[in-house]
């Protein structure tokens, strides 16, 4: 593994394999903080987390705290977790890592979760190319079955609590929250109209909270070590606590890299050994193929949720793609672009065709078609897409693609003209968006 | 509704149906084991879903067969048609596209003289691009079977491949 944080938090386990087990995690100081939930009211443990300034690391940034809040009180209505790990953005491995890793570190912070919010049955939903990870989460489960730390009666408490696996099929749409719950509940991942969101009608129509796995592990610190010492760190009191940036593409050491949210760009690349084979910054995406592409002259950005929001960017699942000054834009954005298309799940007309046609015009620029006419017409569909689909899978793809197209449009046209077999002005092969 | 398992048709193997029951109390509905029935059905098919395969599983959830059909072509990792022994899927998203996955596909082709989808002629391989399988810091990577390979090239992907039985 590779993960290069000076003072570790949500990373301080990596590398010892001892700390799969009940034992060996208590060895390291784990469960403390679950026992220490237990001795408190539900509320206030929701309280903290929302003094913690806890914002969700699946991709929106939701406020953890404010979330929970949302579930009803009533102690009749069965509530459930349903824990995201279907990490399935382009550019995102961190919560692999963490399960494969620290597997008590997420049961500890489901299990506060739901003694919070009232939830007795917590669903991990894995996607189904993690079979590892699934497996070393599913062992881990079943430790804390066997030691009291799940079941019956959680550390003695009396609070019952059943955890388990839950895997996926290979679709990236489940991990869109309620394309995951209609997963979960046996049907194709077609996400819901919303409202009502999960909080009132989630999985099997039950209340339910729905928390990525990086969200969850920052819950025993923030429980253990105070709101107070969570919110020290990070930039502001909006962007606060320990972040794994998932760093992959053109830099020497590509990795989990746990740094305060809102470090620079920059920085981030120095502790990555900056890019690779000594070569210059052309671009980067901060956070996942969904996130707007932002060029070399953004590299002193923040990479907190509010900072690469006012850079025309965002955080969302804090995946950094570092393309270096040889990379093909061309080749990137249609990658992007078929990405989305095999991905639709072909619910919403402007997502299922518009990311069809995104990837064909881009398809046909590497077959040397393409003019100012066609970048405009990307411009255009990206346009159409956005805001007019039902989850925010198509506004994804609007952002994906778009902003490489807008940003290196010249470039882009550039490498479609040199694309161009000798002799045709404008050759026309027949082509196919692929699936 | 299903029908009753025609004669000499299969239905799931005992043991995949032993763990359906386990599983179900953890469930407040029969279809949440849709895509746990699907996985166990395809492992006891060889690697893909045969329509007995999809009846089978309709059956024993008491699902319309259309219903399990119309899931199994919803996700990528289940296969309505045969595939080989092992199943090779290489991430080609954009971190291995730039850290060369276009050289883990040709070698994958010159090696076992297919096309991507194709299965080999002894039944062995099959392999295809994937999306990205989230171990981008080891790119380029590829999945055989249920396991993940890590850092390849040209050698590290041929002499994974000719280590498959
Ligand atoms: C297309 C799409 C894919 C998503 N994939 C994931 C994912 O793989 N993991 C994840 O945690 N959140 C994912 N999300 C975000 C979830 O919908 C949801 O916001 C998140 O799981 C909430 O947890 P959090 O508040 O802890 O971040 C995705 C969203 C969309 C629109
Ligand atoms: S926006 Fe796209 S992925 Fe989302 S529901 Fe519509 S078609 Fe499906
Ligand atoms: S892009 Fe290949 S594993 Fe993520």
């Amino acid at each position: 593994m590779k993960a290069y944080a000076e003072d570790p938090v949500l990373l301080r386990n990596l590398g010892k394999p001892e700390v799969r087990t009940v034992a060996g995690y208590r060895a390291a100081g784990g469960y403390r903080a679950l026992e220490q939930a237990l001795r408190m009211q539900p509320d206030e443990v929701i309280e903290a987390v929302k003094a913690s300034g806890l914002r969700g690391r699946g991709g929106a940034g939701f406020p953890t705290g404010m979330k929970w809040g949302f579930v009803p009180k009533d102690a009749e209505v069965q509530k459930y977790l349903v824990v995201n790990a279907d990490e399935s953005e382009p550019g995102t491995f961190k919560d692999r890592v963490l399960m494969e890793h620290d597997p008590h570190q997420l049961i500890e912070g489901s299990a506060i979760c739901c003694w919070a919010v009232g939830a007795t049955v917590c669903y991990i939903y894995v996607r189904g190319e993690y079979v590892a990870p699934a497996d070393i989460v599913e062992e881990a489960i079943g430790d804390a079955y066997r030691e009291g730390v799940l079941g019956e009666s959680v550390l003695g408490s009396g609070f019952r609590l059943d955890m388990l696996v839950h895997r996926g099929a290979g679709a990236y749409i489940c991990g869109e929250e309620t394309g995951l719950l209609e997963s979960l509940e046996g049907k194709r991942g077609q996400p819901r109209v919303k409202p009502p969101f999960p909080a009132l009608v989630g999985a099997f129509g039950k209340p339910t909270v729905i928390n990525n796995v990086e969200t969850l592990a920052c819950v025993p610190h923030i429980i253990e070590r105070g709101a107070e010492w969570f919110k020290g760190i990070g930039t502001d009191e909006r962007n606060t606590g320990p972040k794994l940036y998932a760093v992959s593409g053109h830099v020497e050491r590509p990795g989990t890299y746990e740094l305060p949210i809102g470090v620079t760009f920059q920085e981030l690349l120095d502790a990555c050994g900056g890019v690779w084979q000594g070569r210059d910054l052309k671009a980067f995406i901060p956070g996942g193929a969904s996130a707007p592409v932002l060029t070399a002259a953004d590299r002193d950005v923040r990479m907190d949720f509010d900072s690469l929001a006012k850079a025309g960017s965002m955080l969302g699942s804090a995946a950094v793609m570092v393309l270096d000054e040889t990379t093909s834009m061309l080749q990137v954005a249609k990658r992007v672009a078929k990405f989305f298309n095999h991905e639709s799940c072909g619910q919403c007309t402007p997502c299922r065709e518009g990311t069809h046609w995104l990837e064909l015009i881009l398809q046909q620029g590497t077959h040397g078609i393409g003019s100012h006419r066609e970048m405009d017409l990307v411009g255009a569909v990206c346009k159409q897409i956005g805001g007019n689909s039902l989850c925010a899978l198509g506004d994804a793809a609007a952002m994906g693609v778009g902003p490489i197209v807008a940003k290196f449009r010249d470039e882009i046209l550039a490498e479609i003209a040199a694309a161009r077999p000798a002799g045709h002005a404008s050759p026309l092969p027949v082509l196919q968006a692929s699936h | 509704m299903s029908e009753p398992v025609a004669e000499g048709r299969r239905g799931l193997p005992p043991e995949a149906r032993e763990e359906l029951h386990r599983l179900r109390p953890l469930y407040p509905t029969a279809r949440a084991l849709t895509l746990p029935a699907l996985h166990l059905a395809q492992r006891a098919w060889g690697g893909w879903l045969p329509e007995e395969a999809i009846l089978a599983v309709a059956e024993e959830l008491q699902l319309p067969a259309a219903e399990v059909y119309g899931v199994v072509t919803f996700y990528d990792l289940f296969h309505e048609q045969p595939v080989g022994r092992h199943r090779i899927r290489v991430c080609t998203n954009v971190p291995c596209m730039l850290r060369g996955s276009a050289e883990v596909m040709a070698t994958l082709g010159e090696l076992l003289g297919v096309e991507e989808g194709e299965v080999t002629a002894d039944g062995r391989c099959s392999f295809v691009h994937f999306e990205c399988l989230g171990a981008c810091e080891h790119a380029p990577m590829m999945m055989v079977d249920d396991t993940y390979h890590y850092d390849l090239d040209r050698e590290t992907v041929r002499s994974i491949v000719e280590g498959l039985e």
